[in-house]
Formats: structure tokens, sequence, C-alpha cells
């Protein structure tokens, strides 16, 4: 240690020290930070403006009473704000569209994960990504002028579908989310470490019992993620039922008949232009922050399970 | 040439016993994804075979009508898309792109705020559209006094597509090799210097993939615009973004509800030039990636 | 087994004027000790080589140098680094300047997607240099023994050149924006015997003028390029945990003649590692 403070043969050596100052990194950093607030302020915002208008809505309607009244017809005389049927209809039609969904998405799944060849990949993604990229105005329109004709013409048991129904909407709405459900399922099972494979084959195990009893419970917490987000994705749809099953609020449990979710009740007073002062237009956003928080908590669930699979195999 | 093996016990013991659930479960998968495949099909064929005969220049000639459905077009409706693609993008491409970097390239998680960011994102890209609808309605439209004009549209669409369009370009950012980065920086290059000359020239082809792919979310989103004034019966083009508009799947909507079939025929053929227009930009989409992966 | 520790003080002659003094370095990330209390000084217009086993902490030490370890989440630095007597982890010290003085060229050859030109210019222009920037590519190309070899295609892109090209280039890059010291962290590994005899001949010129410190796992070629070797190696603790340590650093000749402790003739003679 003789020679730390030794002067260096450049004797005049310039110092580590910053030559000019760069305020710019730091304004830099400022801006995309701010950048990154605007989704935060989405979320802020959404929450402020279904919040005053639904505070003026429970002014006059009970919590009791929105959330068990059996009746909702909010834009006719006498008013009924029973949110009951909405959530009724919206119920149905999601578990419509699951039951088509969430069998075809896991095979599709299972198949594109662990039987099929690199180029039949190639041949089936682009088709999921086909299916999840059309307009859902699309979709209600085939349920609305192509299945419900045929449900009409080809029902077996008694009376058909009306023309406006819940069945249709919900067949259509599971096709819609097959691809939410297949490629986040998909994902999981890619994430499964092939070594568990490799373990069950050893021991003899078929494709198909390495598939079922190893690969599915070890992407469980993937698939449930999956099939949570397509159910949230589902409550949420709109054009859909929109379009195929109709406006009349009904709290009943019959697929063929036409009942209105409560995102169809949205887009139905949302339409037309309603005073911001009137007391109609504070229905919008009381069904709105409902439709909000279920969905919300869906999706955190979902999200909170991608991690945790995440964080075991990767 | 034939090989005779002589079927001795062990090897009779190697060969296989028949399992017939086997190819039957393969089928079963198989199956289900050709389900999806068919309905995919039909569905096209539906619609193109519904809409050919009405897929003429009256559609992008002229301007819709409830009344004479022979004459109805869909040219405001058109035109009403395409500035929504123009201010859409505008909006949330620099927006989601220095997002994306912030939250790649500077955000540290183990400060709570970025994990807030990050998280929001996240839970944002599942929310419904017809909620932001809401937002646009509430804020936007009432609250900032915009009313239901084109610039409500499409900033409320950019919302919608942000989170889309951030989980996109962080995937493109996150794909540039580290050496890269290194590289820089051990030139005495700065952070920035780095991210603006070496990073985001390597992350363009990922990003604009990825952005097409958004916008043409929001080119077939109808469920926010309705409660945003776009049902209005539009016989006219929009001339600034203050202007009343209306768009494609929005005026599809308008035909659907009506009851007269020539109204249904019309609402297949602009489905048909709605589906075209996807197709043009997913089209760019992949050649986009294709060329960047034979580079990379 | 007899263990010498190592001692500062029998350092041998010719480091009066050390570029580097390392006192009781220590590298974390996060609560991992990578490397234990490393004391070296490097000198001036040398080529210092470390070697040792994987995982030995010596490209860890390295990346002190030019504070990359910055660069990882964690990372934090123990002891002293002083350059040219100032310290290099001092409250004032940019580390941005400490880059544009100290370059480095990496195991893997990495050009930017850029044209060749462009990939020499990069430094100086990031650096606010504008002018004269054609005589500093060709200067910076003589110097790496390129310049012949691409002289008609500068406008063509970096990647198409082979990997010892390649990593020629780079050293050309880091050459561009005039530094004192030259770090490089095993450059040949990713290379055939014949690209790494001329980064090896290359290394031997650019001695002259800048001060080199390499990492390699490549004993013979830290025997045929550097002037002093350290060799570092990996103690595992009570815990069973591995911590780099510098074993012993000596003239290269001595390292590979005369080692002081059983380890360094152990590896030199390729006993382990």
């Amino acid at each position: 240690m003789t020679s730390a403070s030794a002067p260096s043969p450049a004797g005049t050596r310039e110092s580590l020290r910053r030559r000019r100052p760069r305020y710019g990194e730091a304004v830099i950093k400022g801006v995309l930070l701010v950048a990154a607030l605007v989704s935060v302020a989405t979320t802020v915002g959404i929450v402020a403006s279904l919040l005053p208008p639904t505070l003026r809505f429970f002014e006059r309607v009970g919590v009791w009473e929105f959330v068990t009244g059996t009746t909702w017809s909010a834009l006719f005389n006498p008013p009924s704000y029973g949110v009951l049927p909405l959530v009724g209809a919206t119920l149905l039609i999601t578990l419509i569209a699951i039951v088509v969904a969430v069998p075809l998405g896991l095979a599709a799944a299972i198949y594109l994960s662990e039987y099929a060849h690199p180029r039949t990949r190639k041949v089936f993604k682009p088709v999921l990504e086909v299916l999840a990229g059309i307009p859902t105005v699309v979709y209600g329109f085939f349920a609305l002028a192509a299945l419900t004709p045929l449900l009409q013409d080809h029902w077996p048991f008694g009376e058909g579908p009306e023309v406006f129904n819940a069945l249709s909407a919900g067949l259509v709405m599971g096709v819609m989310i097959i691809p939410t459900v297949a490629s986040m399922s998909e994902d999981a099972m890619t994430a499964v470490p092939s070594s568990l494979r490799q373990g069950a084959y050893a021991l003899g195990s078929t494709r198909r019992l390495v598939a079922i009893r190893v690969v599915v419970p070890a992407a469980l917490s993937g698939i449930v993620a999956a099939i949570v987000l397509a159910i949230s994705r589902a409550v949420g749809e709109t054009m859909i039922v929109a379009i195929a099953s109709g406006n009349k609020p009904s709290l009943t449990w019959d697929p063929l008949q036409g009942m209105q979710t409560m995102t169809g009740y949205i887009a139905q007073a949302g339409e037309g232009d309603l005073p911001t002062s009137s007391f109609d237009y504070t229905t919008i956003f009381a069904v709105g922050l409902l439709l909000f928080l279920l969905t919300f908590v869906m999706n955190a669930f979902s999200i909170r399970l991608v991690r945790k699979y995440r964080e075991v195999y990767e | 040439m034939t090989v005779t093996v002589r079927k001795t016990p062990i090897t009779a013991a190697l060969q296989g016993r028949r399992r017939p659930l086997e190819p039957a479960f393969r089928v079963v998968l198989l199956a289900s994804l050709a389900i999806a495949v068919v309905f995919l099909g039909i569905l096209l064929a539906y619609v193109v075979s519904e809409g050919w005969g009405r897929l003429d220049s009256r559609l992008w000639t002229n301007f819709p009508s409830k009344l004479y459905p022979e004459r109805a077009g869909a040219q405001s409706a058109i035109v009403g898309t395409v500035y929504i693609i123009g201010l859409t993008g505008a909006f949330c491409v620099p927006i989601g792109v220095m997002t994306a970097i912030y939250l790649e390239e500077y955000a540290s998680r183990e400060h709570w705020w970025n994990r807030l960011i990050e998280l929001n994102i996240q839970n944002l890209a599942a929310v419904p559209s017809i909620v932001y609808g809401i937002l646009g309605l509430g804020v936007l439209a009432r609250g900032l006094d915009l009313g239901r004009t084109l610039i409500t549209a499409a900033l409320t669409l950019s919302l919608l597509v942000l989170p889309v369009v951030i989980i996109a370009a962080r995937e493109a950012i996150r794909a540039v090799p580290g050496s890269i980065r290194q590289g820089s920086l051990a030139l005495g290059a700065t952070q920035w210097q780095t991210i603006w000359r070496q990073v985001l020239p390597a992350a363009v082809p990922g990003i604009a993939t990825g952005t097409i792919l958004a916008l043409s979310r929001a080119i077939g989103e109808a469920a926010p615009l309705l409660l945003l004034g776009a049902v209005t019966h539009i016989t006219f083009n929009p001339e600034s973004v203050t202007d009343a508009y209306t768009v494609l799947p929005i005026q599809i909507f308008n035909w659907i509800k009506q009851p007269e079939a020539e109204f249904h025929t019309l609402a297949s053929a602009a489905i048909v030039i709605l589906l075209a227009i996807l197709l043009l930009m997913n089209s760019v989409a992949i050649w986009l990636r294709n060329r960047y992966e034979k580079r990379g | 087994m007899q263990i010498t520790p190592y001692d500062p003080n029998r350092e041998p002659p010719g480091l009066a004027d050390p570029v580097f003094q390392v006192s009781d370095l220590s590298v974390f990330y996060g609560d991992y000790e990578a490397v234990r209390d490393v004391t070296m000084s490097i000198g001036h217009r040398q080529i210092t080589a470390m070697i040792g086993p994987s995982g030995c902490g010596k490209s860890t030490v390295l990346r002190c140098f030019n504070r990359m370890n910055d660069l990882i989440p964690g990372a934090r630095v123990n002891g002293k680094i002083a350059y040219h007597g100032e310290d290099l982890y001092g409250d004032h010290v940019d580390p941005i300047e400490v880059r544009h003085r100290i370059g480095m060229v990496f195991q893997k050859p990495n050009p930017f997607p850029k044209s060749i030109y462009d990939n020499i210019a990069y430094g100086p222009r990031v650096n606010g240099v504008r002018r004269g920037l054609d005589d500093i590519v060709e200067e910076a190309l003589h110097q790496a023994a390129l310049w012949d070899e691409v002289k008609d295609k500068l406008k063509d892109s970096a990647l198409a050149l082979s990997g010892g090209q390649q990593q020629r280039l780079c050293i050309a890059r880091t050459i561009a924006v005039k530094p004192e010291v030259i770090l490089m962290d095993e450059p040949c590994s990713a290379l055939d015997p014949i690209a790494t005899a001329k980064i090896e001949d290359l290394m031997h010129n650019l001695a002259q003028q800048y001060t080199i410190v390499i990492v390699t796992h490549n004993m013979q070629q830290a025997a045929r390029v550097s002037d002093r070797t350290a060799f570092l190696t990996a103690d595992v603790d009570k815990a069973g945990v591995r911590h780099g340590r510098l074993v012993e650093y000596d003239l290269t000749s001595q390292i590979f003649t005369t080692p002081q402790d059983e380890r360094t003739e152990a590896y030199i003679t390729g006993r382990f590692g």
C-alpha cells in the first residue's frame, strides 16, 4: 500500500467525475414513468367514473333491494331495480359458454402441447388466433342469423328457442372463448418440465396417461387460471348478448328464452343519450360497478394463479 | 427384403398390448380442435355467401339509410373506422411503448409501485370492454365534456388496447439480447443512449407486429362505442376529431337490429369488408414477424 | 495440505505505478458473497491474466473494474478498487465516465446488428464525437488488425463476419473510444484455434498502448500472452457455500514454473479444475 496516493504518470489525469451534467437521463426516466402511470390513471378513472353515479343510485335504491330484487325494469314505469334477472342471465349464458369452451379448449390445449407435430401446431395455432380476432359483433350476428334459425328448425323436443335466446348466445360465446382457454392452458402445460413426463414414460405410462395424470395435474393452476379468465371474458362480453339474447330482463333458467345480461343492459341504456342528471343515467353505472367488481375479482384470482405456477416452474 | 422374426416368448412380451384407448383419446382431442376449425369455416362461409350479392360499390360510396336498404352504404362507417385506426394508434403506441421501456429497462421490481403498475396492466387487459365505454362516457364525454365525438372514441379505444400494446412491446424489448445492452454500456453509452440507439431499433419489428394486432382489436370493438354515440345515424364523413362519427362494427350492429332481411344481407356484406380490413392488417403483422424471425 | 496465504507485500517489482489497486475486495449478489478479500494490483501497459476453475469469481472481479456489476440488481462491492489512486466506487464517480476509460470485450462476440462502420463509430458517437469519424474507424480497425479484411465492406452488416472477425470488431469498437484499459472476459472461448491465435497476437500489439486484463480458463493462453497471472479458486465454507478467493498472484513465469501454493500447482499441472 505504498503507492496509493502517488501521482499518476499523466500528472493531470482527469477525475472520473461526471464531465457534464446529464439531466436528460433523469427527465426521460420521469417522462417514461408518467407514461406508465397512464395505465394506473385508467384504473383510477374507471373507479372514479363508476362511484359517484352509483352512490347517487343507492341514495334512492337500497343495496338490499338491488341485490335481491327479482324484477329489473329500470327504464319503464313503474321502475324496479332488482338486479337478479341481469345477473341470472349473465350466469346462465356464461355457464353455457363454459360448458362449450372448457372441454373443447382443454382438449385442444392437450393436443397442441402433448401430441401435435410442430407442423400441425403451425396450422392450428393461427386458426385459434383468427378465432380470437373475429369481432364479437360478427359472432353475435352469426348466433342470431344462422344458429338460432338452425336450432328452431331442428329442435327435437317441443317448442324451439325464441328469436332472441340465451342458448345461441351462449353456444357462440363458448366458441369465442375457446382460444382463451386453449392458449393459456397450453402455456401452462408447456411450462411443465419434460423431466416429469420422462419419469412417467420410464415407468411405462402411455402418452394419454402422461397427459391426464402428469401434465394436466402439474399444470392445474394454469388451467384453472385460464378457465377463470375465460369466465370473466364471458361475463364481460357485450355484443353477442346484445344481438342474440335480446333486451328483455327476465329471471329464468330456460335457455330458450330471451333475456338481458348486465352488459346487455349497459349497452341498451347507454345507447340512448340519457341526460347526466337523470336517475336512469345512474343505473348504467350501478350495473357497471357490479360487473367491474365481479370481473375484477376473477381476473385478480387468475393472475395470482398464473404467477404461482410461473414461480414453481421458471 | 423381408425379415422374419420368430416369436419367442421374449419378443412376444415386448410387443405392445392393445390399447384401444390411446388412439381413441387422440381422435377425441383432434376432433375438439376440428370443431373450432369447422366452426370458423362455417362462420366465414355463411357471412361471405350471405353478403356476396351485396358486395358492390354502393357499400363504400353510399351513406347509411334506415329506409332504403338497396341504396344504403357504409361510407361514413368505413371512413370513421380509418380515422379511429389512425387516432388510436397515435395515442396508444407512444404511451404503450414508453410504458414498456419503463417497465423493462428502468423499473426495479423491488419497489412496490413498479409491481403495482405491472399488476394493474395485467388486470386492465382483462377488464370488460364495455367498462371502458363507461369510463369514456363518465370521464371523457361527460366529465371532460368532449362529447360523443371521434376524439372520445379514439381515446377510449386507446385506453382499451393500451395493455395489449404494452404487453407486446415488453415482449419485443425483452427479446433484444442482453449482450447488446452490455456492449453498448461498456462503450460508455448512457442507459437512454443504449435504449434509443440499440434496444429500440432492434425491437421495432416486434413492437410493430404487436401494435398492429392491438389496433385490429380496436377496429373490431363495438361495445364501448355503443355508449359513446356511434349508434347515431351518421350520413356524413367526419371532418374533424370533434365530429360525430360511426364505425363499421357499429354500422353492422345497427343493420343487424333491423328486422328486414335486406339489412341482414347488408350487414353480411359490411362484415366481409370488416374482416377483409382485419385480414389485411394481420397479414402485414405476420409478414413483419416472419421477416424479423428470419433475420434474427 | 500446505496453504501459503497470499502476501501482498511479496509483490514482484514493476508495480510501482499500478493502474488498479484492489484491496480486500468482496463482491456480493444479494446476501451471497461471490468473491472474498481479493487484493492485487494491475500494472500499467501490462497484460494481466486471471485464471481459475469456473465459478471462482474471476469474471466477477473483472466486471468490478469498469463497474459493469452495477447493472446486476443486488450486486454490491466491499473493499476498495483504486484507479490511479481514485476510488472507483467513490460517490462522485460516474460509471459512464469509468466505462469510457476502461473498455470491455465479452466472452461471446456481441457486435450490434448494424454495419461494421456503425459498430466502430457507435462509441465515439455516444461520447459526442461528430467529426473525423472516418479516421477513427479506420485507425481502430487497423489497430485491431481487421482493416484489410473489411475495408471494402464497411457498410455491410457486422453480423455477416466470422466469429473471430466479430471478436476483433468488438476489440476495434472498444479501441475507438480510446480507453486506457481493455478488460477481456474469456474473449476466445467461442473461437477456433486460428481465430484465437490472431487475437492473442493482437493482444501483444495492443499491450504497447493499453493495459489489458484478461480472464481466461485456458492456462496455455494465460502463459502465452500475459505478464502477470492471478490464480483464483473457490473455497467451500462450513455452510457449503462457495466463495471465490485469490490464491496466488505473481509474474506469469513464476506462476507457471514455481508456484508457491499447492492449489496453484495442482491447477496448472491439470490435477483439478
